[in-house]
């Protein structure tokens, strides 16, 4: 389905615009109330700013010394050039160990990659222990519509009338009585899984250790209940030092729910060692190129920084109007809107970048300060370039901007412009149908011109002075 | 910043912007008044006509080029550059720069020309210092703050003080008055549908504001919130720039 009918569908979906409405704005005031409470929190964010540029620029030595390290520790490093690939990976791991289970933390790799699928292709059975995730599982796979609160888009009454239907109880729309039972049909999947598969929020370089940033603490039972561990994340995500990771998690929580910190932090180096009282016998790291290492040094290089946060959709009017399913691929809002066409390719999503303001408001809270709205802009450059806009467009910007760059021409367009808008508003100050916009005037009126354009006034008065 | 020995202060060339040209004059008008009655001299480069904004935000990024070393060529020459309008001060000053980094003749000059450009609420309150304005408005207003304004130029603070030293003027700040109307230059023709919405929702902002009117300083974004009023039945709520709010409307 085309952008422009999936956003109607949104917009017509009157259940998804009030779960819509209910939600705006609240991620950005938790947001606001942390960042204010924190002394100087824009000098913090310029050094995780500067950490994560920093690491970009060395991003394969980084990657080594991460995989010596990791290696070092008991840890098998493996690298997917794509999301397949990392499929492949874990299900050939999955294979060597007898996994016929596996439960999994949220990952946003793992949709990057369609890994649910892939393993039960395999036989192999996926479960999501991320509460919002799992909601999405036993709604037959539905996709998330954000990046770190999947099922944002539900109220708790869709949530309930689904936990009825499939696991057969009464409905109830007590939050904490829902939580309940998911726990309750969780936890024999953790005892009994031989494989946990996790995320990462981030590699560690200096000690081989990936860091996992949760609420739940389902990310603390998917990496030490089972037998093998695997984390799957992006290549991008390693930094340098323990140092580095307590200034990236002081701006990665406050910018996400406005939390402090959140309720786990797990730090998880190896295997469990001789005297360790639990952990995995095994730990795997999958780590996915996918389209990263060519930003590397490129033009939208700013964009790896990301710490996937979602600061940018929780503040975005159109993300906000509507919602993450209409972006049409694994990642929404701002950071979607470059990554989309990036990893799946320019002309596989020519309106996402061009589906947006420009208000950067993104990227005044963006905690590792990525220029989105700029890198909006250089992706519609590149469409540009490649021939991808349609004629009509490339024609009309490049008639304008030549008559633009001739004045006594440009002059004489606007008089022609302003009579004919006048002609079109036919007495009124407004016009109600506009043949050239018919996009404007299908949403509002267009004020009519006041008369003859300020150029010719003012030569006029200038005439008259002397 | 004090005048010379003639009394009058150095010369500002006022970038008129396209839309003002084209739709609402007396904006131009409003804000040639202000900038005099601050004691400053004002010129109105004739060759002038467009910042290349719309090629910018189209991805025409050889199109903006041209027409940025244009607009250099027009406007170098004197102290001050200003223009009644957030998105296009914001393409010179925050654009301009960047679109001609790479060119060793014309980046210097680019940046030059950048350092000396405002918004015009900017320039009244952080450079001029005006506190006396030529007008009064009886009655409550509410004040949008257009994006490249406030997030690229940081006008936030400067037409709220000119609001405050206009005689009969009450300011009553709306809900959200930071978010997006749901202009985006393009953007609005090229998906009404998600436009509509944005804008409709700073409809409901400006009029449980209760104030009588809503004043900002950008003329697409004007045009995009009056046009939706008005389309939405509200025929009372007035829509005014912050130019002709500050130095009444007569032309």
């Amino acid at each position: 389905m085309h952008f422009v009918d999936r956003v109607r569908q949104r917009l017509d979906d009157a259940e998804l615009q009030h779960n819509l409405k209910r939600t705006r704005g609240r991620n950005a005031a938790s947001r606001a109330a942390a960042v204010a409470a924190f002394p100087d929190f824009d000098a913090v964010r310029a050094r995780a700013t500067e950490i994560r540029a920093r690491v970009l620029r060395d991003l394969d030595l980084w990657l080594e010394a991460f995989e010596a390290k990791a290696t070092e520790s008991g840890a098998t490093v493996l690298w997917a050039r794509d999301g397949e690939h990392a499929c492949e990976l874990i299900i050939d791991i999955a294979r060597r160990h007898g996994v016929r289970t596996v439960v999994k933390s949220k990952s946003m790799v793992s949709e990057e990659a369609g890994l649910n699928a892939a393993l039960e292709a395999a036989d192999i059975r996926p479960v999501e222990t991320d509460l919002g995730e799992y909601i999405l599982q036993i709604n037959d796979n539905e996709p998330p519509s954000h990046i770190i609160m999947p099922v944002i888009h539900k109220s708790k009454e869709q949530v309930s009338a689904l936990f009825a239907r499939v696991h057969g109880t009464a409905p109830k729309t007590d939050i904490e009585a829902l939580t309940h039972e998911a726990r309750a049909v969780l936890r024999p999947q953790f005892l009994g899984a031989d494989m946990g598969l996790s995320g990462g929020n981030f590699l560690i370089a200096e000690t081989g250790s990936v860091a996992i940033v949760t609420n739940e603490g389902n990310g603390r039972l998917c990496t030490t209940l089972p037998r093998v561990h695997v984390a799957l994340t992006g290549i991008e995500k390693v930094i340098p030092t323990l140092e580095d990771l307590s200034t990236l998690l002081r701006v990665l929580p406050r910018s996400a729910t406005g939390q402090a910190i959140t309720n786990y932090v797990s730090l998880l180096t190896g295997p469990r060692h001789a005297g360790d009282p639990d952990g995995p016998e095994h730990m795997y790291f999958v780590l996915v190129d996918g389209g990263r290492a060519d930003l590397v040094g490129s033009d939208f290089e700013d964009m790896l920084r990301c710490i996937r946060c979602g600061a940018c959709m929780n503040h975005c009017p159109v993300y906000q109007t509507i919602g993450g399913h209409a972006y049409g691929w694994v990642y929404p809002g701002p950071m979607g809107s470059v990554l989309t066409p990036l990893y799946q390719g320019l002309d596989k999503a020519l309106d996402l970048p061009q589906a947006a303001t420009l208000c950067n408001q993104c990227s005044v809270v963006c905690p590792v300060s990525i220029p989105l709205p700029e890198l909006m802009r250089r992706l519609r450059e590149k469409q540009m370039e490649q021939g991808l806009r349609p004629w009509r467009e490339r024609l009309a910007t490049r008639l304008w901007a030549w008559a633009a760059a001739r004045p006594a021409l440009y002059a004489w367009g606007a008089r022609i412009a302003v009579r004919y808008l006048r002609w079109l508003a036919d007495g009124r100050d407004r016009i109600q149908v506009m043949g050239l916009a018919p996009g404007w005037t299908a949403q509002r009126d267009f004020p009519a011109p006041a008369g003859a354009t300020f150029r010719d006034l003012y030569a006029r008065r200038r005439q008259g002075r002397a | 910043m004090n005048p010379g020995a003639s009394g009058v202060r150095a010369e500002v060339a006022l970038f008129v912007t396209c839309l003002v040209d084209l739709m609402r004059p007396s904006i131009g008008f409003a804000a040639i008044r202000l900038i005099e009655s601050a004691g400053y001299a004002v010129r109105v480069p004739a060759a002038q006509t467009c910042c290349g904004q719309p090629a910018y935000n189209s991805g025409d990024r050889r199109a903006a080029q041209t027409l940025a070393r244009r607009f250099i060529e027009q406007f170098e020459s004197y102290a001050f550059i200003v223009a009644p309008s957030g998105s296009c001060s914001a393409t010179v000053r925050m654009h301009y720069p960047e679109l001609l980094a790479d060119d060793a003749e014309w980046a210097p000059r680019a940046q030059a020309l950048a350092a000396k450009t405002f918004e015009l609420t900017q320039f009244l309150v952080d450079v001029a210092g005006l506190t006396e304005l030529p007008a009064r408005f009886d009655g409550s207003v509410t004040y949008h703050d257009c994006c490249s304004g406030l997030r690229e130029m940081g006008v936030k603070q400067q037409p709220r003080r000119l609001i405050g030293h206009l005689p009969g003027a009450r300011l009553i700040e709306m809900r959200d008055c930071e978010e997006c109307c749901g202009f985006g230059g393009l953007f609005a023709v090229k998906y009404p549908d998600v436009s509509g919405a944005i804008v409709q929702r700073k409809c409901e902002a400006i009029r449980s504001s209760g104030a009588y009117a809503v004043a900002l300083g950008d003329l697409g974004c004007m045009m995009n919130i009056e046009g939706r009023l008005r389309r939405s039945g509200d025929e009372f709520t007035e829509v005014i720039h912050i130019a002709e709010l500050l130095a009444g409307r007569d032309v």
